[in-house]
């Protein structure tokens, strides 16, 4: 079994409400199943104040084996340097401590969530607690940990990041150390899992024929492509957010608003308003990842004149008011 | 008499992290302190964004009440407007809120309350073998068969949020305007299918019984002779049968005074729940004065500026973590001056929920009362739900546009699942200028305030029972857990 010890810090505990949405009629039985033991999860346990302490020491010294540290929320260093922005209850020593040295033991280290991975929204604007990811700060490595950490397990922190992370992205992550199956080459150059950071938020977005033609939303609730307007970064976020559906038949783009690309380091502060895309000369600055320039104004433009009727009306309107033609012919 | 100290932490089972200092003296706590131990500021983090950037930003503040954060902030937005979305959007938000308000209610219950009663201090108790075989928490190897079940049905419950909203949390969807999704009729159909399964759930699991027949009993003593018909069947039952024995509705007693914001807002300018602050001893309603609301900080790690307690909309958020006397990074709000509750119990006290008045008539807000509430609130919004869901209009606007002047206020007023949200809101130039939040724990768990009046739980927690040799007292851990407290939100 992997044993996993899951601590929060700062953060909004959403990635363990999220986790709780994972796709199983039995919970618990398909964590077990799967070879994974909660030694201790703050909304799932039983074990309170001195009973997790009296854990938590039995991990430090070695009598109680530790797999894999799940660390949920950023790391608070501040006031100047001294952890006191969250100082872990019942002990008067700061959080950041009890991260360094729990790290120190455990096979492996996973940072959920975008706030353990890179700092995240804890650390947007003037980043008032001093607040980082276990091995990253935004998108620069060292954090709390280090550039050069490596657990016990010969791996660098595992980034399930994501503003929240969807279960998938965690119980998969889980299941593959359990099994022993995640290498250092399944990870991807910024510490991601390469099952869910390889693919892009555009890949299955229901607006991709709004994209094709450049037909945009201009308001919230339109139906057409969020790129040009509404500040969606679906072309550029890796993530398989349209691919893995969220709770049920949902994403960001299907539940009517723009991709924020909460996976990537640095999110929290786009240097534009969230809502708004960033332009020059009337092109989006942040283009198609993969897509070179002048290609993207040529077939822009191109597709803006070539716009269908039914295409171009639905873009701005909340619901379909042209219907696909029909065609009473056999379709070839 | 001598007194000893505790400092009972990490506390979990409640939302972020808490600390408690407890004063014990004769087996009893005789004086508590509450800490919220955690500071993340985002009332600063706000300043100088774009104000629509509030609907990316607040949501973060609490991953459980989310979208309360995101309802407020869209509130305080058309306030600022000057708009009111259309009967559409207001549906779809009522439904996302209950969602997730229902939702945390299920959790608490199951997830963070009722596993308290399978510790082996209780093991002598009747009832602990079957409160074991239900209710065991979800992480042990033999999670309970009501938790495992409670959670299946709590991820197919947040299945319409995905549809209504994208996905949960973090819920872009709210708009100052009314929702981003659109809702077409076969979509609803879905909608109204999935709601009537999780109706199915609480019918045969929670509560044994149908949803209106519990929705209506009347007072106390029709509850005592529906549960002493069938006295294992369902788990609000077994709650009551628990309540009795270990006298439940004596521990943990709130002040008597409960607020509530009014909750799910009606086209017609009311709320499906009423706004108003309930008073037990009077046995009134008074209307909610939100100029009388103000934090005082005297006993938190934050600086006055030269005024010890502010209303929201002069808020101040700066931290001054060696400040003397204080011991938590929580404000202390007050209302006119005084210590309320705020939480279901003061929702469906001033809705005038019969059988919650007549209880708290009796013993006041109290472990028992608390969680009663919240239980028949998931009884009183699932009907609510079906209703809202039926009148949408498919293919009439959802959202209407909010343009925002370069200058202008706002405040959102919402009701989280744990109670009173409210987000005060200052634009100048363009850009917010004030933001100041006050969540419903940051009433509950208030510190001590300039005039040394302790917060809602500080006074619950006195006479509070302290077991030789217990480090984390049982009784304490029901009464902090009856508030079903959220700490992220607490401090933000």
């Amino acid at each position: 079994m992997l044993n996993v010890l899951w601590l929060q810090s700062g953060g909004c505990g959403g990635c363990s409400m999220s986790l709780l949405c994972a796709d199983s009629a039995d919970f618990p039985a398909m964590l077990s199943a799967n070879g994974i033991a909660l030694l201790w999860h703050p909304a799932l346990s039983l074990a309170s104040g001195d009973e997790l302490l009296a854990l938590l020491d039995d991990c430090l010294a070695g009598r109680q084996r530790l797999d894999a540290l799940c660390v949920e929320g950023a790391l608070l260093r501040g006031p100047n340097g001294s952890g006191r922005f969250h100082l872990l209850a019942g002990t008067g020593r700061p959080m950041t401590e009890w991260v360094q040295r729990l790290a120190a033991v455990a096979q492996h280290v996973v940072a959920v969530g975008s706030c353990a991975a890179w700092g995240g929204v804890s650390a947007t604007g003037p980043n008032p607690t001093e607040a980082c990811g276990l091995q990253y700060e935004d998108e620069h490595r060292g954090g709390l940990l280090g550039a050069d950490f490596v657990a016990r397990g010969g791996l660098p922190v595992v980034n399930v990041a994501g503003c929240p992370t969807h279960p998938g992205w965690v119980t998969d992550t889980l299941m593959a150390l359990a099994a022993g199956a995640l290498g250092p080459d399944d990870l991807d150059p910024l510490g991601r899992p390469r099952f869910y950071a390889d693919q892009l938020v555009h890949h299955g977005c229901t607006r991709n024929e709004f994209y094709e033609f450049k037909a945009s939303a201009e308001k919230p609730g339109d139906l057409g492509c969020m790129m040009e307007h509404a500040g969606c970064k679906g072309t550029q976020a890796h993530a398989d957010c349209n691919t893995r559906l969220w709770n049920g038949e949902g994403s960001c783009t299907r539940g009517g608003y723009a991709c924020i690309s909460c996976t990537e380091p640095g999110f929290q502060d786009p240097g534009h308003p969230f809502h708004t895309t960033p332009k020059l000369a009337g092109i989006p600055i942040g283009l198609p990842t993969d897509m070179p320039k002048a290609w993207f104004v040529a077939l822009a433009s191109l597709s803006k004149s070539a716009t269908p009727k039914r295409v171009k009306h639905n873009a701005t309107a909340d619901h379909r008011v042209v219907a696909p033609a029909l065609r009473r012919t056999r379709l070839k | 008499m001598s007194s000893t100290r505790l400092v009972v932490g990490p506390f979990n089972r409640v939302e972020g992290d808490l600390e408690l200092r407890l004063q014990v003296a004769g087996g009893r706590v005789e004086r508590a302190e509450v800490n919220a131990p955690m500071y993340r500021g985002f009332e600063t983090m706000l300043l100088g964004r774009a104000p629509r950037d509030a609907l990316v930003i607040v949501p973060r503040i609490c991953g459980i009440c989310s979208v309360s954060q995101s309802v407020a902030a869209a509130h305080a937005l058309a306030d600022a407007a000057g708009i009111a979305p259309p009967p559409n959007g207001l549906h779809a938000t009522n439904l996302l809120l209950a969602c997730e308000n229902l939702a945390d209610h299920l959790s608490h219950f199951y997830l963070f309350f009722s596993p308290d009663f399978t510790r082996p201090v209780y093991a002598g108790r009747p009832w602990h073998a079957e409160a074991q075989r239900r209710w065991a928490a979800a992480a042990g190897p033999d999670a309970g068969a009501h938790t495992r079940a409670a959670l299946a049905a709590r991820q197919r419950w947040f299945e319409l949020v995905g549809t209504l909203g994208g996905k949960w949390p973090h819920t872009h969807s709210l708009e100052p305007g009314g929702s981003a999704r659109a809702i077409d009729a076969a979509e609803r159909l879905r909608l109204l299918a999935r709601l009537r399964e999780f109706q199915a759930f609480l019918e045969t699991t929670l509560f044994g019984a149908p949803l209106d027949e519990v929705a209506a009993l009347p007072d106390e003593a029709a509850l005592a002779a529906w549960q002493a018909r069938d006295p294992l069947r369902g788990d609000l039952r077994l709650f009551l049968t628990i309540a009795a024995d270990l006298g439940l509705d004596a521990l943990g007693p709130g002040p008597g005074r409960y607020l509530s914001h009014g909750a799910y807002p009606l086209a017609d300018g009311g709320h499906a729940f009423a706004r108003g602050v309930w008073d037990a001893a009077a046995g009134a309603l008074l209307p909610l004065d939100v100029a009388a609301v103000t934090e005082d900080v005297s006993h938190a790690w934050l600086a006055d500026g030269g005024l010890a307690a502010r209303h929201p909309a002069q808020g101040l958020t700066l931290p001054e973590p060696d400040k003397p006397g204080a011991y938590t990074w929580n404000k202390a709000p007050r209302l006119a001056g005084q210590v309320v509750e705020t939480g279901a119990i003061a929702r469906q006290l001033a809705a005038g929920q019969p059988l919650l008045r007549a209880a708290v008539a009796r013993c006041g807000g109290t472990v028992y009362t608390r969680v009663l509430a919240r239980l028949l609130e998931l009884a009183r919004v699932v009907p609510l739900m079906a209703d809202w869901l039926m009148a949408i209009r498919p293919r009439e606007p959802f959202c209407l546009p909010a343009p925002l002047p370069d200058g202008a206020t706002g405040t959102g007023l919402t009701e989280a699942a744990r109670g009173a949200l409210g987000h005060w809101l200052r634009v100048e130039h363009g850009r917010i200028a004030g933001y100041q939040i006050v969540a419903p724990t940051s009433w509950n768990f208030s510190p001590r305030d300039a005039a040394g009046t302790p917060g809602a739980l500080e006074a619950a927690l006195v006479g509070a029972p302290v077991q030789p040799g217990e480090a984390t007292p049982v009784a304490v851990q029901h009464i902090v857990r009856s508030f079903d407290p959220c700490m992220v939100c607490t401090v933000h």
